[in-house]
């Protein structure tokens, strides 16, 4: 091989390794020391996470994204990357700075029905072919806004229209940016700091009054007036905040995290006022009087405050947002989508241009095994984060499917050096991680355990097997689409592993060397990709059936566990069943001759079909112990995936002759076929 | 001659990997039939008509007839089993070669028989506790019983009980306990009852008692999982001395806590006896007794997640005189006696425990067949993963040219 084509799998490998390594190291504070700021605890959902998780989700939920753009660029100028506020610093205004919160567009409404009802078509900010709206702009009509939401909100998901699909979220996402502008200070407050030392000067005259008042005893009226706004804005905050984010004091069993306007109302009753209320309120106060300095030392003071008795939680906040701002999935991702495209392209200069292929073909695979570092790391951070095993709900289970995917895509690429491993590891990991990322939508994805599934043996051992189940099953049905589409559209079936290189009188590369050294591999070599590709998805049905039948039973021991009962017909419960069913089908159906190479291609992209209904199809049914409720965006794409998956078997019973790489041979095996044609075929291999 | 050829004949076709595939292959369509039809039929139905039957059953809405449509989970099942049996009868020779597929369908056996013995044994029933009660037995959920309490005697009740099956058969039902004998005059599996107007036309339930004041008719069964029949009768109480009237007895009017009615225990007097008629959940009886301690419900700090759900009880048993307390709570179960008390659910003001007590003879058999069936997938898989590779060494020199696979394939 030349040695461009040697040092170019290296060449991608430095280029998108630096960028993994930039993303991981420290970033520059800005005047502010906001991601000092957005390290801090705060209590969520249940659970400790930095105000980034926080502002992220909520962003997530508002917007569908988690920054907001400041600046409006027209999209012809594409080069142009448009400025962002990021999460935090976003959150940071809603909180402290809700007049100019107020005027960023955030709000995305599509609905033309909507945009009718509300009369909102000619405002907001066109943003690719969406609209988003502010706040200001969404004011005059939050009431109606809200009514329909509660209107929507009645009818179950499944019959929601589209109209009320969108103002249910619209009315949430309204919710969430209320409730946010008074988890730090009453909306609007200048100076949170001065107004709780009055509030603490004015207290005991007022309590005095007070009490004079209900024993009917003359009493100060000012006194009294002096402190009714404050208490109403303390108790507006404690009703509607968003997160607990002042931690208990003093630490001791018993005392929880609570809200701002709860801890100000309690505080001049026995202990006394929380000091972390003294310096969050001088944050909140830095950050509206845009005082850099002050806000900076005040994040510093509160930090070093926070350390003796918190260093736990701390340390939580900090390592959270070390996993946000990397954002691993999303590299992942981005590297799936190389490594496939080289792959494929690999594939397709397969004969045309051998060392042009061979060398995209390590490329690729070397991508693949980089993106599956990533990827790995991503998850087992997101595991310590958690304390939990890898799946603990449908995100995470859609995040180590396409782990197992890539584990397995590696192995088989290992194994057979024709470009098709990595194309399955790259595909299903690129698809998977796309679904996670729009199930992420739904808001905080490391969501604490209902009671049931709070356990961390059944979640390791019954959860972790199903999805593997599920995730051979799906490398199964894509190498069987694989083999579709090269059959059908491409000569390469009947073209013999590591080719044309040999005939090019090349000499092999090292790696192709080793290769050939291995035991059997010379005839490993003479194999057609069409056999191989038989063995390959013989191989992973053989696991998928281990791994569906382990799961699934081992799931019917957790039921008899917790309910007393191994099986109960659950929905859920009969979709792993199918997996296992169908797997032990194509088995038997090979096992029995009833089926070839194309038939078990065939059998194994309708373990697609199966294999998504029962990863999300009975969670929609909304019956059964699983059901997660109903989603409509989910619901489309899988009709459209299995309907997908239908056109593609068609295709795959096409007959022969219409099959390229069998076209060239037809004359030929006709004659032959007729001597032989009554030869029977081995049973199993 | 005939038989013999018919017998071989049999033998081929139970013992064929083509009846083992169909039959994998329906049992496919059942089970995704099975799901869908829960959305309408729920899941207790579904169970029965197609999982735990021969045929499932379909016809018209309304229309009296049903055909049946495709073999039910029995049939297939059993099929299934006799094939497996016959399968390795006549065709596997025990070989280390072959342990592996030994052990997974001996395994895949013992699963099948243990899910059909649980189908048959096994009983699932409540038991409610408010904090601080304790009971001896639980309820079923799905049958009554028409108790008949004799209370003359104020230190110790006598009761009669009659089985809701023994009701919906109709007749008359004699008891040696009893002086007299009840004939069931109507028996309605599922029924709804109000208050009559005594200008309404409709007749009165029944002479005695409640019956005059209320009106009783049948409803369809109930579908929804978390709700169940509610049973009514109306019988008479037939004396050697002539009828006492007619009564209706239903579990709506009974003393249990779900009630809608105010409990009014329906009594009369017989032969210097004063007997109490009440339709209530079947009990079933233990020789121990639970008292609930505490309950505790416990949630994710600001939020109203489930965290736990516990409940410390009491076990006392009077003939060993055993008493412990137990701490039941999520994925850890008390199995006691034959019975496994799981928390299944609790009261809405926090201070009552509902129970799921399940009695299961063979509650063991999924657990050694997933170890037996496990190991034998795994020994399976390697001997033939393995043999690729032993097969490829031995075999080095190159395979017949690239025609030979296409013949296959077109063969």
């Amino acid at each position: 091989m030349k040695w461009p084509l040697k040092i170019l799998p290296w060449l991608f490998v430095a280029l998108f390794g630096t960028e993994i390594v930039a993303v991981m190291l420290p970033k520059k504070e800005g005047e502010y020391h906001v991601q000092e700021f957005g390290r801090l605890p705060v209590l969520l959902d249940g659970r400790i996470q930095p105000y980034d998780t926080m502002a992220r989700n909520a962003l997530l939920q508002i917007r569908s994204m988690g920054s907001v753009p400041i600046e409006q660029v027209p999209s012809w100028k594409f080069w142009h990357h448009p400025e962002t506020l990021k999460a935090t610093p976003w959150l940071l205004e809603v909180m402290t700075r809700p007049d100019v919160a107020d005027t960023r567009p955030i709000f995305l409404i599509h609905n033309p029905d909507l945009l009718d009802d509300l009369k909102l078509q000619n405002k907001g900010i066109d943003n690719s072919g969406l609209r988003y709206y502010t706040y200001n702009q969404l004011a005059p009509v939050l009431s109606e806004i809200a009514e329909q939401g509660k209107k929507a909100d009645e009818v179950k998901a499944e019959e929601q229209t589209p109209f009320q699909q969108q103002v249910a979220k619209l009315a949430n996402a309204l919710m969430i940016y209320q409730r946010l502008k008074v988890t730090l200070q009453p909306e609007g407050t200048p100076n949170l700091s001065a107004e709780i030392q009055d509030f603490q000067k004015n207290l005991p005259a007022a309590q005095v009054a007070a009490q004079a008042s209900a024993s009917g005893k003359p009493f100060d009226r000012r006194a009294l007036a002096r402190i009714a706004q404050p208490v109403s804005d303390f108790r507006l905050m404690n009703q509607l905040a968003y997160a607990l984010i002042v931690p208990p004091y003093p630490k001791e069993k018993g005392n929880k995290w609570r809200n701002m306007g709860a801890s100000i109302l309690d505080a001049f009753q026995g202990s006394g006022l929380n000091p972390a209320v003294k310096y969050l309120a001088q944050i909140a106060t830095a950050y509206h009087q845009e005082d850099a300095q002050a806000f900076n030392t005040a994040v510093a003071k509160y930090r070093d405050w926070l350390k003796p008795a918190f260093s736990k939680d701390l340390r939580k906040g900090r390592a959270e947002y070390f996993y946000n701002s990397v954002n691993a999935f999303l590299h992942a991702t981005i590297i799936y989508i190389f490594a496939f495209i080289l792959a494929g392209t690999a594939l397709l200069l397969y004969t045309l241009a051998p060392q042009i292929s061979e060398s995209f073909r390590i490329s690729a695979f070397y991508l693949v095994i980089l993106a599956g570092v990533v990827h790995t790391f991503g998850l087992i951070f997101r595991m310590a984060l958690e304390g939990r095993p890898p799946v603990t709900n449908l995100y995470s289970s859609a995040i180590f499917i396409g782990w197992g995917a890539m584990v397995l895509g590696i192995i088989l690429e290992w194994v057979y050096r024709v470009g098709i491993g990595t194309i399955v590891a790259s595909l299903v990991g690129f698809i998977t991680l796309l679904i996670a990322h729009n199930l992420a939508l739904g808001g905080d994805t490391m969501e604490m355990l209902r009671a049931v599934l709070d356990t961390n043996f059944w979640l390791a051992t019954h959860v972790v097997v199903i999805t593997l189940g599920y995730a051979s099953t799906f490398a199964a049905g894509l190498l069987g689409i694989i083999y579709i589409f090269l059959g059908l559209f491409t000569p390469l079936l009947t073209q013999k592993l590591e080719p044309a290189k040999a005939a090019a009188g090349a000499a092999p590369s090292r790696r192709m060397a080793t290769a050939a050294s291995r035991p059997g591999a010379q005839t490993e070599g003479q194999m057609e990709i069409g056999k191989a590709l038989s063995k390959m998805v013989y191989a992973i049905v053989c696991f998928a059936t281990l791994f569906s039948f382990v799961g699934t039973v081992l799931g019917g021991i957790w039921a008899d566990q917790s309910w007393g009962r191994f099986w109960g017909w659950d929905p859920k419960e009969n979709g792993a069943l199918l997996i296992v069913l169908w797997n032990a089908i194509i088995l038997h159906a090979r096992w029995g001759g009833m089926v070839r190479d194309r038939g078990i291609m065939n059998l194994a992209v309708f373990g697609n079909v199966i294999t998504s209904f029962s990863w999300f199809g009975v969670n929609m049914l909304g019956i059964g112990l699983h059901s997660y409720g109903f989603m409509a965006a989910a619901f489309k794409w899988l009709v459209w995936f299995d309907a997908s998956q239908a056109v593609i078997i068609l295709m795959g019973l096409l007959p022969l002759r219409y099959w390229r790489s069998f076209r060239t041979h037809a004359l030929a095996a006709k004659k032959v076929t007729t001597e032989t044609a009554g030869a029977p075929q081995p049973a199993t291999t | 001659m005939a038989f013999d050829r018919v017998l071989a004949r049999l033998i081929a076709f139970f013992t064929s990997l083509r009846l083992t595939v169909v039959c994998l292959a329906l049992g496919l369509v059942l089970v995704f039939a099975g799901t869908m039809a829960q959305v309408d039929l729920g899941l207790y139905k579904v169970q029965t008509e197609f999982f735990r039957s021969f045929f499932v059953f379909w016809g018209p809405k309304g229309a009296s007839w049903k055909l049946p449509v495709m073999p039910g989970g029995y049939l297939i099942g059993g099929v299934l089993l006799i094939n497996l049996v016959a399968s390795h009868y006549k065709r596997f020779k025990f070989s280390s070669k072959k342990a592996g597929i030994w052990l997974v369908h001996f395994g895949l056996i013992l699963l099948l028989v243990g899910q059909f013995l649980t189908d048959v044994l096994s009983r699932e029933s409540i038991l409610h506790l408010r904090d601080g009660e304790a009971k001896n037995y639980s309820i079923s959920q799905r049958q009554a019983e028409l108790a008949v309490i004799d209370r003359t005697d104020p230190s110790q009740n006598t009761v009669v009980a009659i089985p809701q099956g023994v009701l919906a058969k109709g007749g008359t039902v004699r008891n040696r306990y009893l002086p007299f004998t009840l004939r069931v005059e109507k028996f309605f599996p599922n029924s709804q009852i109000s208050n009559r107007s005594l200008s309404a036309a409709d007749p009165p339930a029944a002479t005695q008692g409640v019956g005059p004041q209320l009106t009783v008719t049948q409803v369809p069964h109930v579908t929804v999982t978390d709700q169940s029949d509610v049973p009514s009768a109306i019988v008479n109480i037939d004396t050697p001395q002539g009828s006492l009237g007619s009564w209706l007895v239903s579990e709506w009017l009974g003393t249990w806590e779900n009630s809608e009615f105010t409990p009014q225990p329906q009594s009369f007097t017989y032969a210097k006896h004063s007997y109490e008629l009440e339709m209530r959940p079947r009990r079933f009886y233990v020789p121990f007794t639970i008292k609930l301690l505490k309950f505790h419900h416990d949630v994710y700090a600001g939020t109203d997640i489930p965290k736990n759900f516990s409940s410390r009880i009491l076990l006392e048993r009077p003939d060993t005189g055993e008493k412990r307390q137990v701490l039941i709570y999520m994925n850890h179960p008390l199995r006691y006696a034959g019975q496994t008390y799981f928390q299944a659910s609790y009261d809405p003001d926090n201070q009552g425990s509902i129970f799921q007590v399940v009695h299961n003879p063979s509650w063991l058999t999924p657990y050694f067949a997933c170890v037996i069936v496990g190991i034998g997938l795994v020994i399976q898989f390697s001997i033939q993963l393995f043999g690729f590779t032993l097969k490829r060494s031995r075999r080095p020199a190159p395979q017949p040219s690239g025609a030979a696979p296409l013949k296959r394939r077109l063969a």
